[in-house]
């Protein structure tokens, strides 16, 4: 009678040993013998020594506790992060590092989003750059150390290569260094697709002259804009953009170029009217939208035009 | 009766006051990490900012609470059940020593930032060598004195708590599987979407079998024995226990949907996922039947009122936790702070009810004295309730809000309606709110330490007559 086993602790605790090992062995042991778990992309690469210390400050402080690590393949989530996070993408992570929960944004394809500089600020106090954020201020860690003696026996542990090189560079970098370099190194391994133009090329500011746009594309400056550039547009981390001076070149740009840098960002080396850009401005597209770029523009050209 | 005497509650009394006082230290950090949310000033580098103090919050509850006060609770239920003393009391006294030194050496070890970065399993290699061994030695205790017994048919409490230690040695170890660098670091020894599917096939099974299937041993002995109502169905405890014994360890991948984990292994872990209704409702169905002769008691007597509403929020913990589950549901919630809300119904609702109404019956039994103050008993309970409604109504309405800003897209130009920035500002006023919550639910949690405390004290001033005893 099945209702012996109530008095039989051991065939019940076997029984109980088995049942949960089914569902254990189904979900858990079975895809890791089989290859869809251990996939890698082509142009993955392993962390360096300055980039695993830093993901070792990450996993220090705790900072997967707010930031999550993988963009889902929804529409407003790529829109706003860039594209969805591939299983390929993670080959190297030893522990993965996904995360459960978004206090702040996800971090999975940072990497080159910003410029070193802005993180340092960032870090140094999230307040500065948005006023509304709870993140604490991490520039402390520019006051320790890596230790470099322990970075070289966690690459050999995790079998990632280095050179003596790198490692002896390691002895005059800080945490902050390393963390901001992990940010930097973040997301790369997916091509990132550009989106089709918003705008043609050559087209004209529909707003301009419209004092309206200039308030409204004011209101946006200020919401977005004014942290990297300062509220007075005078430049700080973003360049100056009162001056006549457009991506290192002194002269004028068409209005469908300002455009592009606002919605597209740059990246190192892009060009805008045979000017080259050295990187650092994120995307804005997706949060503006037209209407609100072409009042930026409006905002920006009624600065120059006070010069 | 003789045997009465022979009993062993010195590690019950043990276990029972340790875990007190970590729960108690561990909601009070809780409160103040809460506070830091909407007050990033008070993140004090680098020891006490959020991300340090949130592991200790959490182990804090998870070991420091909970598996305290199943240790001391099974070693008291695991007596009453075989009618045998406890097999190796003095091993119990030893456990209980290492225990306390191994929660110091965490909370201390995780303020350092000392942790493997996996949620419930931060503690790195050393101390997970400690908590094994622990564990092995409440194995051998349970197992020990269960092989002993007088009694001959296991009651359904002794069988949640074989499965408890079968299951959590299983997980914890395979999970916890590292390459040491050193004493202080190590790296997990898998890689990517599959140390993420290892990580939540044992993260939802620490829930299932640290959060539940004890919770579960205390709910179907202390119900019956403080109410004097027999459990109601003997046949549906049969069908809920194996039936969530069995179903349970396919679930965790319901933890990271559209996440690139293989979407079959997704998909399964949603389906049994939303089985696992049934073997939960039928323990809530067997509890509310247990009562249902006399729900008179909910007025007179305290302890029914705390279980009764403790298995409540287990019920809508497991109606909402399949929901959530759900990718319709996952694509809005997931990642906001409906999440916490949701974790905070099982663990303030469910748990902290249970075990609290659970030593409450037991603190006088083993001290041979009655509970200090039922009045205050009774205020701890509304405390506790309304600060836990208020902190999960909170958040749940603030994921909602979260998880609508993130997706919204403007019906104008099809571009995004709000940046990160913005979701974040409109968090203020819940997480102060959720703060008010954590402040009552704090509040109800000294009045009950006070209330076990004052308890001890008195039965230690006034020994109860002889004869007494039980």
């Amino acid at each position: 009678m099945a209702g012996t086993i109530y008095k039989k602790p051991i065939l019940f605790a076997v029984v109980v040993t088995v049942g949960i090992l089914i569902g254990t062995a189904v979900m858990m042991v079975f895809p890791m013998l089989t290859p869809q778990m251990h996939p890698k992309l082509q142009n993955l690469n392993p962390y360096t020594a300055l980039q695993l210390a830093g993901r070792d400050v990450y996993q220090e402080e705790g900072c997967f506790y707010c930031h999550t690590q993988t963009v889902r393949p929804l529409k407003a989530e790529v829109m706003r992060y860039g594209e969805y996070s591939k299983a390929g993408e993670f080959a190297y992570d030893q522990p993965f590092l996904w995360g459960s929960k978004r206090t702040g944004p996800d971090i999975a394809r940072v990497g080159g989003k910003y410029t070193d500089k802005w993180h340092y600020k960032h870090f140094n106090d999230p307040r500065k750059l948005f006023q509304g954020s709870n993140m604490p201020s991490y520039g402390w860690l520019a006051d320790r150390q890596v230790d470099a003696k322990a970075a070289e026996a966690r690459m050999n542990a995790l079998g990632f290569p280095y050179t003596k090189e790198e490692m002896a560079a390691l002895s005059d970098k800080t945490k902050l260094d390393a963390l901001v370099a992990y940010m930097q190194s973040l997301g790369h391994a997916v091509p990132r697709k550009p989106r089709p133009p918003m705008i043609a090329k050559g087209d004209m500011n529909p707003l301009a002259g419209d004092m309206n746009a200039v308030a409204e594309g004011k209101k946006v400056y200020e919401m977005n804009c004014a942290a990297c550039h300062g509220v007075d547009a005078k430049g700080d981390i973003g360049p100056d953009l009162t001056d006549k001076e457009w991506l290192y070149v002194v002269g004028p740009v068409g209005d469908d170029t300002l455009f592009f840098t606002i919605a597209d960002g740059t990246k190192k080396d892009m060009e805008f009217e045979g000017r080259r850009a050295k990187g650092g401005m994120p995307s804005w597209g997706e949060f503006f939208g037209k209407k609100k770029i072409w009042s930026l523009v409006s905002y920006i050209r009624s600065m120059e035009e006070k010069e | 009766m003789a045997e009465d005497t022979s009993y062993e509650w010195k590690p019950v009394k043990g276990f029972a006051l340790s875990g007190l006082f970590w729960g108690a230290v561990s909601v009070l950090i809780g409160l103040i990490i809460s506070i830091q949310l909407w007050k990033p000033e008070l993140n004090i580098a680098p020891f006490l900012t959020y991300g340090k103090l949130r592991a200790v919050h959490v182990n804090g509850l998870a070991f420091g609470f909970a598996v305290a006060e199943i240790f001391a609770l099974s070693y008291y239920m695991v007596q009453r059940l075989t009618r045998v003393p406890l097999l190796f009391p003095k091993l119990a006294m030893v456990q209980l020593y290492i225990f306390n030194a191994a929660i110091v050496a965490a909370a201390v070890s995780l303020l350092a930032g000392m942790t493997q970065s996996k949620e419930y399993a931060e503690l790195e290699w050393p101390l997970d060598i400690g908590v094994v061994i622990l564990w092995v030695m409440f194995a051998v205790n349970i197992f020990g004195t269960i092989i002993k017994r007088k009694e001959e048919q296991m009651y359904i409490s002794l069988w949640y708590l074989i499965a408890t230690v079968i299951a959590v040695a299983v997980l914890y170890v395979v999970n916890n599987l590292a390459i040491p660098v050193g004493l202080f670091k190590s790296y997990s020894i898998f890689a990517g979407v599959n140390d993420a599917n290892i990580e939540w096939w044992y993260g939802h099974n620490a829930v299932g079998f640290v959060f539940t299937t004890p919770i579960l041993a205390m709910f179907y002995y202390f119900l019956p024995k403080s109410t004097g109502m027999p459990i109601y169905s003997h046949r549906l405890s049969i069908i809920a226990f194996w039936s969530l014994v069995f179903a349970y360890l396919w679930t965790g991948a319901h933890h990271l949907v559209y996440t690139p984990l293989p979407d079959w292994i997704q998909t399964v872990g949603i389906a049994f996922t939303m089985f696992m209704i049934a073997p939960s409702w039928g323990s809530v169905v067997n509890g509310y039947y247990t009562l249902a002769p006399d729900w008179s008691q909910m007025k007179t007597n305290y302890l029914a009122k705390f279980f009764i509403l403790g298995i409540t929020f287990y019920g809508l913990q497991t109606i909402q936790g399949p929901t959530q589950g759900l990718r319709v549901v996952s694509q809005l919630i997931h990642y906001t702070d409906w999440v916490p809300g949701h974790v905070h119904m099982g663990t303030m609702g469910w748990v902290a009810m249970t075990v609290g109404a659970s030593m409450y019956y037991v603190i006088p039994k083993v001290y041979n004295t009655e509970i200090y103050s039922v009045k205050l008993a009774n205020t701890h309970f509304w405390f506790v309730l309304i600060g836990q409604l208020i902190f999960s109504i909170t958040m749940w309405i603030l994921g909602i809000q979260q998880g609508a800003m993130w997706k919204a897209i403007s019906p104008d130009d099809g571009s995004l309606s709000y940046t990160f920035m913005e979701s974040v500002v409109n968090n203020y006023p819940y997480w102060k709110m959720r703060t008010v919550g954590g402040l009552l639910f704090f509040v109800g949690l000294c009045m009950f330490a006070y209330n076990i405390v004052m308890t001890v004290l008195r039965a230690k001033k006034i020994p109860a007559p002889a004869g007494q005893g039980r």
